[in-house]
């Protein structure tokens, strides 16, 4: 299950004060910094992105997540660390260097949408590829591709104003996508959005990512959004990662009170994964094969009115196998 | 803080018996003669140098004002060809036209046209309507040579407020410098611009085109900071993820997304340089400035109502046509299709141009409206004036003198008997009563400035005069901006007549007053009030409109009586905002007096006149910026309270 890295962060910090240079070389801790009169939005974090995965970084308000990203995209300048990049130093890559890689390898999902007011939706979508210089023809027709990819066709003459809130979405979503990032990095990128449409683009997103297979940076304020979507989460607080792990781990074994005070309401089923539950063995009246990778919950229907076993498997091997009782055991919150 | 009300009261009585009672020695009451700074002497001693020897290399600061002089004689004359003058053969009456200015056929539908694409065709018609006015009473050809100043200005105006504004953007050194030049700049009267302009690039329309540029260009600077600020920091973001290199991050980005707020600058600039085109046919702009000041002068009532009218019309579609504009800006766009499909009324334009040009050797009253067509009101206005003077003259001649003894003289006897000291330590108090020391230093060193200038007497006229003018403006404007506030219809109607006094240049208050009170200092003062009195009405009614809801709602449930919900909700919660309008009642008051020394006032303003009759460069400025001062002193103190006002607000809540 490892993935080759392709985004790493090495001891990034981002202090805001007067001498944030001078401080940040003695590896200050929270309150040394808040004593010098600086703030410390983003402290000593590392991190491991690998190809292909959904990193979610979550965090409340305030805790530093948003710089965070903006320091991986280099939109901030760290005050120290290494962002490394397939293995290159984002950091050290000169101005012309670091447009030639965000036109051509990252791409950004904002907030509140950042669309440009006075483009229509097809030109939004072609932005990224008219600054490369591409001809209009050419970046029109990519544009059109991507408009369809997120259900949007047919709206391409609309303005941003135009638009509901969850529509505005697909076109910055659509953007970002044009010139085919393999770093895709989206910054709340449903918050500001109806609960019911939320929901509908994360399904959406989720399908689209099954789609491309992106390697993702997501950052959100919710932690349900976040057990959703993630391979990985990334939990911070004031500045500092709290803990990194799976889902299924940060609920199972959380690193700290601030953690456990997240997990301690969520639905275990939602997390727990078969391969977790799973058994030794194969029973001879198995009722079929479910992955391994299963949530409890998204099986649990299936196996409960079969009324019998289940096997497991893990990259086609099996490994084991989950009974009606097992899967009840964790909806209703006993042992797991 | 309870103790400050005591201490203004003894203060008061302090100044009352000083004023009455005490026989003040010499050099106290005037800041004494040893006092001086010879400020004026250095200054043009300055200037004598910069215009005489100084250079940079080579290149003499003569030269390089000449040559800047050039650059945009260029563009001014092509105006002007363009509008006014057409390219002509010989000279002087044996002048043959070979090709005519634009016929007043094509400039009207050219309006008309601007208007149906700036909002719809009733714009268009009312754009037309007036142009057509300017044709039929005979005011054409000044309104053009104004209009072809204004096509020039604007352009530079917006181009030079742009790129100092990007520059002050990316480079925060230099905004530190520009901001208070842009304070003092915005403070100091337009007179005392013309001075310096008039010594660099001697007497003519393109040194009053420069002015016009320069005066019109901080409100510029400052609305593309605040337009470019304002554009979302996630907008920049993306500008920056979709790997805009920084020029097209401005060009695509930006600059597009701020364009709406921009285009209010873009008004704000066109709506300057018409007041600034206008102030500066003093230095020999030409054009309907130059008509209402030739008036003025001769006391030619008739010919200063018909220029002046024909200003307000001017002034009346540049501005309707630059809001249309502003509300236009981040509209969608139109048809497609080829060049000429979505260019209709370009291409109408044009066709119009060149029949009508056309059309003008064979019919000549399609190039210039006929003489004989037009209409004159000279004779009528003047009729209207010695039947006003005939039949009502004893009582306005009563409301003068009465005014005058009961109020105005008073009022100037009793600022002139005060000592120099004590009015200096009153506004040192007063700052550090509302702001701390750090604005008692600020205004005392201003006092201090104004007494080391040896204008102490011309300033406490102006303080006078301002004084009282604005008095009145809040008596009046107050009242008017809750009426404005009552209700909708009474808000519409006030709201479009301040609207259109705003647009008028100050120089167009002058008209009226002149004819019924003759010159002085009570028809200065009404002046005064006149121009003065948009703020007062705008800055109340608009802070009683936005106090929340929610707190009416809680007085009405509370049982309060409509009266009781204006003085005890309303109105308290309005008084900061009200507090703004005095203070731009009191800019505008300061920027009028300097007007008003045409109709012979003995301020400040008269100083500023002076030096700019006699191009003394030193006299000029001095007293300009002595009248910055007396404006930096009350802005200051007013902002203080005004802030003071705030923070209880917001405190309480």
């Amino acid at each position: 299950m490892t993935r080759p890295v392709k985004l790493a962060c090495r001891h990034v910090w981002k202090l805001y004060g007067p001498h944030p240079e001078r401080l940040v070389g003695k590896s200050p801790s929270l309150d040394e910094i808040r004593a010098s009169g600086h703030v410390g939005a983003v402290r000593d974090v590392s991190l491991n992105i690998g190809e292909g995965e959904i990193f979610v970084i979550m965090g409340l308000s305030g805790s530093g997540k948003s710089t965070l990203v903006r320091c991986l995209s280099r939109l901030i300048e760290p005050t120290a660390g290494e962002i490394l990049y397939d293995g290159e130093d984002l950091l050290k890559a000169s101005p012309a260097r670091m447009i030639e890689i965000r036109r051509h390898h990252m791409g950004m999902v904002f907030q509140h949408f950042a669309l440009l007011p006075h483009l229509t939706v097809l030109e939004n979508v072609a932005f990224p590829l008219e600054v490369q210089g591409m001809a209009r023809p050419a970046r029109e027709a990519r544009a059109r591709e991507v408009i369809a990819l997120v259900g949007l066709q047919g709206r391409e003459g609309h303005y941003p104003r135009q638009l509901s809130g969850g529509q505005q979405q697909r076109v910055g979503i659509a953007r970002s996508l044009a010139v085919e990032p393999d770093l895709w990095f989206l910054d709340e990128p449903f918050s500001a959005l109806d609960p019911l449409i939320r929901r509908e683009m994360q399904e959406e997103f989720l399908r689209i990512q099954k789609q491309l297979k992106k390697t993702i940076v997501f950052i959100t304020h919710d932690f349900d959004e976040a057990i959703r979507l993630a391979d990985h989460i990334a939990i911070m607080k004031d500045g500092a990662v709290v803990q990194v792990a799976s889902p299924e781990e940060l609920v199972l074994a959380p690193a700290d009170d601030y953690v456990r005070a997240f997990t301690a309401h969520v639905s275990r089923a939602k997390v727990i994964t078969l391969g977790r539950i799973a058994v030794p063995g194969v029973p001879a009246d198995v009722a079929g094969t479910l992955p391994a990778e299963a949530r409890v919950e998204a099986v649990a229907e299936q196996v409960v009115t079969a009324g019998r076993p289940f096997a497991v498997e893990r990259e086609g091997a099996v490994i084991g196998h989950v009974t009606p009782q097992a899967v009840i055991d964790v909806l209703i919150g006993r042992g797991g | 803080m309870k103790t400050w009300p005591l201490i203004w009261a003894g203060l008061a009585v302090v100044a009352l018996v000083l004023a009455r009672a005490v026989a003040v020695p010499d050099g106290w009451l005037w800041p004494p003669q040893a006092m001086h700074l010879p400020l004026a002497r250095w200054i043009s001693a300055g200037m004598a140098w910069l215009t005489d020897s100084a250079a940079i290399g080579p290149v003499t600061v003569k030269d390089l004002t000449r040559g800047f002089a050039r650059l945009i004689e260029a563009p001014y004359e092509a105006a002007r060809v363009l509008l006014v003058e057409g390219i002509t053969e010989g000279r002087g009456r044996r002048a043959t036209t070979i090709v005519p200015p634009l016929s007043w056929v094509a400039v009207t539908v050219a309006a008309v046209a601007l208007g149906h694409y700036a909002r719809d065709i009733w714009l268009g018609l009312i754009a037309g309507a007036l142009m057509l006015y300017l044709a039929v009473f005979g005011q054409w050809d000044s309104a053009m040579i104004t209009l072809a100043s204004i096509v020039i200005a604007v352009p530079l105006g917006v181009a030079g407020g742009l790129g100092l504004g990007i520059a002050a953007l990316h480079w925060r050194p230099f905004e530190r410098v520009l901001s208070p030049v842009l304070d003092l700049m915005q403070t100091v009267p337009t007179f005392a611009y013309l001075v310096p302009v008039l010594v660099l690039f001697g007497f003519g329309p393109v040194a009053a085109l420069l002015a016009t540029v320069i005066y019109a260009m901080p409100p510029m600077v400052r609305v593309t900071l605040v337009a470019l600020r304002g554009v979302p920091p996630e907008i920049v973001d993306f500008a920056n993820m979709a790997g805009c290199t920084p020029g097209q991050r401005m060009r695509k980005v930006m600059l597009p997304v701020a364009l709406p707020d921009l285009m209010v600058g873009v008004n704000q600039v066109i709506m300057l340089s018409l007041n600034m085109v206008i102030i500066a046919s003093m230095i020999g702009a030409g054009g309907l400035g130059a008509d209402v000041l030739e008036s003025l002068r001769r006391l030619n009532i008739g010919g200063g109502i018909e220029a002046g009218l024909a200003i307000t019309a001017l002034a009346v579609v540049l501005d309707r046509l630059g809001q249309a504009l502003a509300t236009r800006a981040g509209g969608g766009r139109g048809a497609k299709g080829n060049w000429l499909r979505r260019h209709p009324r370009t291409v109408l334009v044009l066709a119009v141009t060149l029949i009508s040009a056309a059309a003008g050797y064979l019919i000549p009253a399609v190039q210039d409206w006929p003489k004989e067509w037009t209409v004159t009101t000279k004779g009528f206005w003047a009729d209207l004036m010695q039947w006003i003077n005939v039949n009502y003259y004893d009582q306005l001649e009563a409301l003068r003198n009465w005014t005058l003894v009961n109020l105005l003289i008073p009022v100037k006897d009793f600022l002139l008997a005060l000592p120099w000291p004590f009015v200096l330590g009153t506004v040192a108090l007063a700052g550090w009563a509302l702001g701390g020391w750090r604005l008692a230093a600020l205004t005392g060193a201003l006092g201090l400035f104004l007494a080391a200038t040896g204008l102490w007497e011309q300033a406490m006229i102006t303080l006078y005069l301002c004084g009282v003018s604005v008095l009145i403006a809040m008596c009046i404007g107050v009242p008017l901006g809750i009426w404005a506030a009552s209700g909708e219809t009474a808000g519409k109607v006030i709201g479009a007549v301040i609207d259109t006094l705003q647009t008028l240049p100050s120089f167009v208050y002058l008209i009226p007053v002149v004819m019924l009170f003759r010159v002085g200092d009570f028809s200065a003062m009404i002046a005064v009030v006149l121009y003065a009195l948009v703020p007062a009405v705008r800055y109340t009614a608009h802070g009683l409109r936005s106090v929340p809801e929610e707190l009416i709602e809680a007085g009405i449930v509370s049982g309060a009586t409509r009266g009781q919900i204006l003085r005890k909700i309303r109105l308290p919660m309005a008084v900061p905002m009200m507090l703004l309008g005095l203070n731009q009642t009191i800019l505008l008051a300061l920027s009028m007096l300097v007007i008003t020394a045409l109709v012979g006032t003995r301020d400040l303003g008269q100083e500023v006149y002076i030096a700019l009759t006699k191009a003394d460069v030193g006299r000029g400025l001095v007293a300009g910026l002595s009248v910055a001062a007396i404006a930096i002193i009350a802005d200051r103190l007013i902002g203080a309270a005004a802030k003071g006002a705030r923070e209880r607000l917001e405190g309480g809540a």
